[in-house]
């Protein structure tokens, strides 16, 4: 279970998060909506300690990560995945070795394990025989699949989605969020998504929280989410410029 | 007047305090290059990066001075009809002065840029982050390695450029202006002592130091843009040739 409580982060004079208070569901997808800009991935760098909060906490199974050692904050880490908007994968290594990096870095895996399992998330993510390839070699939606097998790849008990389908087709987009739910389903963890494609994220969402003037709004269940009367979520799912929600 | 006060502190807050940030950032390079597993794999990576790709332009740049030295060196010794001391003019400048400075001036432009431009670029892309997300301290991952790498190849790279320019004053003194061989070779014999090759290996290893330190410490906290990428590429080149210069100048003050 992931807390985030009272949370606050600036940026010089500019005041992103001005007490964002959520809770994470342990084997539930949650997903974050907001404007562009909103700070959706500023609080998601804060739940892997990426970000510290100006003041607030942020508990993974009741320890509070904001206050932790490098030694143990560096553990805690290894219960996260992470794919990055950009997939951030290292480009001076084939798509295998990322895959592999994690395993060869943080565990002691024997290299013939590490084939296999490398081998097993490729396939699982449809990039089966591109092991060879560099990030440089693929296209947008290949090295968000890569991304995703690599922040798989170590088992993780959560798993954070920076805008996965960002920049994507509509038809890339809904297969990385199918890969997402499938994956989800597979494996068990705890996924965070952090997302602006609606209605296309309600589909793969347990819960749906949105993030407006730097607040959480609003989180309900992806179905009564959309149902939803509160004005903040009826301007963002009806894309409206006038609201409640502050729009430059 | 109080409002120029405020600034001047300001400033000189700003940068005492990002000069702290680079000495923590130095010290925890060092403290992690010598915290197990060893990275020995991208050692051997980097000393490919920052001295075998050196070597060319380490060379080309070596003989040149070493051919402009001659040239210089026979001009003004002939003033005082000294012309046999050219060996040992050219080796001692070459050894304790312009070698460590010049290769360090050429391993800043060749490599100490692409280290910054390449951290840089992986900060605007997140793979920093990535790292950190992956529970891998990017410090002991992209820095110590280069640091060690800079300080087994800087001196290497140093000992070749003196050697070149040595022999390139030497066509330029011997095969050109007519200068004695036995005398050249003599006279650097005689002159040239242990403690100037201490003194330019002090100094290279020294140089070498500050330019990944310099470069890896601006790309490393570039601002996550293309701009900021340049930015701190031209930023860790011109800081480097500055703190070379000015290193340079208390070592040999100290040394001399």
């Amino acid at each position: 279970m992931i807390r985030v409580v009272n949370l606050h982060k600036s940026f010089g004079n500019q005041k992103v998060l001005k007490g964002v208070n959520l809770e994470f569901v342990s084997g539930k997808i949650t997903t974050i909506v907001g404007t562009s800009g909103c700070g959706k991935t500023v609080l998601l760098k804060h739940l892997n300690a990426l970000l510290l909060p100006d003041a607030g906490e942020v508990f993974v199974d009741n320890m509070d990560i904001t206050k932790l050692r490098q030694k143990e904050l560096y553990e805690m880490r290894g219960r996260f995945g992470v794919l990055f908007q950009g997939a951030a994968l290292l480009d001076s290594m084939s798509i295998f070795d990322n895959v592999a990096f994690p395993l060869r870095e943080k565990t002691k895996t024997s290299e013939a394990d590490i084939r296999k399992k490398v081998d097993n998330r490729l396939e699982q993510v449809g990039l089966e025989g591109m092991g060879y390839k560099f990030p440089a070699e693929l296209s947008g939606g290949m090295r968000k699949r890569a991304g995703l097998a690599r922040a798989l790849a170590t088992d993780p008990e959560i798993v954070l989605f920076d805008e996965p389908t960002t920049g994507l087709d509509p038809i890339l987009a809904s297969s990385i969020h199918q890969l997402i739910a499938r994956t989800q389903r597979t494996f068990g963890f705890t996924g965070v998504v952090v997302s602006h494609t609606i209605p296309q994220v309600f589909d793969i969402s347990d819960y749906v929280a949105i993030l407006a003037n730097g607040v959480i709004e609003e989180v309900k269940p992806a179905k009564e989410f959309q149902q939803s009367q509160n004005p903040v979520v009826q301007q963002f799912i009806r894309g409206e410029t006038e609201g409640p929600i502050q729009v430059l | 007047m109080l409002f120029l006060i405020r600034q001047i502190g300001g400033f000189t807050l700003r940068q005492l305090l990002e000069m702290g940030r680079m000495f923590l950032f130095l010290l925890s390079a060092f403290a992690l290059a010598f915290r197990p597993p060893a990275k020995l794999r991208l050692i051997v990576y980097h000393l490919k990066t920052v001295g075998v790709d050196s070597l060319s332009v380490v060379i080309l740049s070596g003989f040149f001075t070493g051919m402009v030295m001659g040239f210089q060196g026979y001009y003004s010794l002939r003033k005082f009809n000294a012309e046999s001391w050219l060996g040992s003019a050219a080796a001692l400048g070459l050894i304790r002065e312009l070698g460590p400075v010049l290769s360090a001036f050429m391993v800043t432009g060749r490599t100490g840029s692409a280290m910054a431009a390449e951290l840089g670029t992986m900060r605007a892309t997140e793979q920093i982050d990535a790292l950190y997300s992956m529970a891998i301290n990017p410090i002991k991952y992209l820095v110590s390695p280069r640091i060690i790498a800079s300080l087994i190849a800087m001196p290497l790279l140093t000992a070749i450029f003196d050697v070149v320019g040595i022999y390139g004053a030497y066509l330029i003194g011997v095969g050109l202006l007519g200068v004695s061989s036995g005398s050249y070779i003599a006279g650097m014999e005689s002159a040239v002592i242990f403690h100037d090759i201490y003194s330019g290996f002090l100094k290279s290893l020294s140089f070498g130091l500050i330019i990944t330190w310099v470069c890896c410490y601006k790309g490393f906290h570039a601002p996550p843009m293309a701009t900021g990428v340049s930015q701190a590429t031209t930023e860790s080149v011109v800081l480097s040739f500055v703190l070379v210069l000015v290193w340079d100048y208390f070592l040999t003050s100290i040394m001399l």
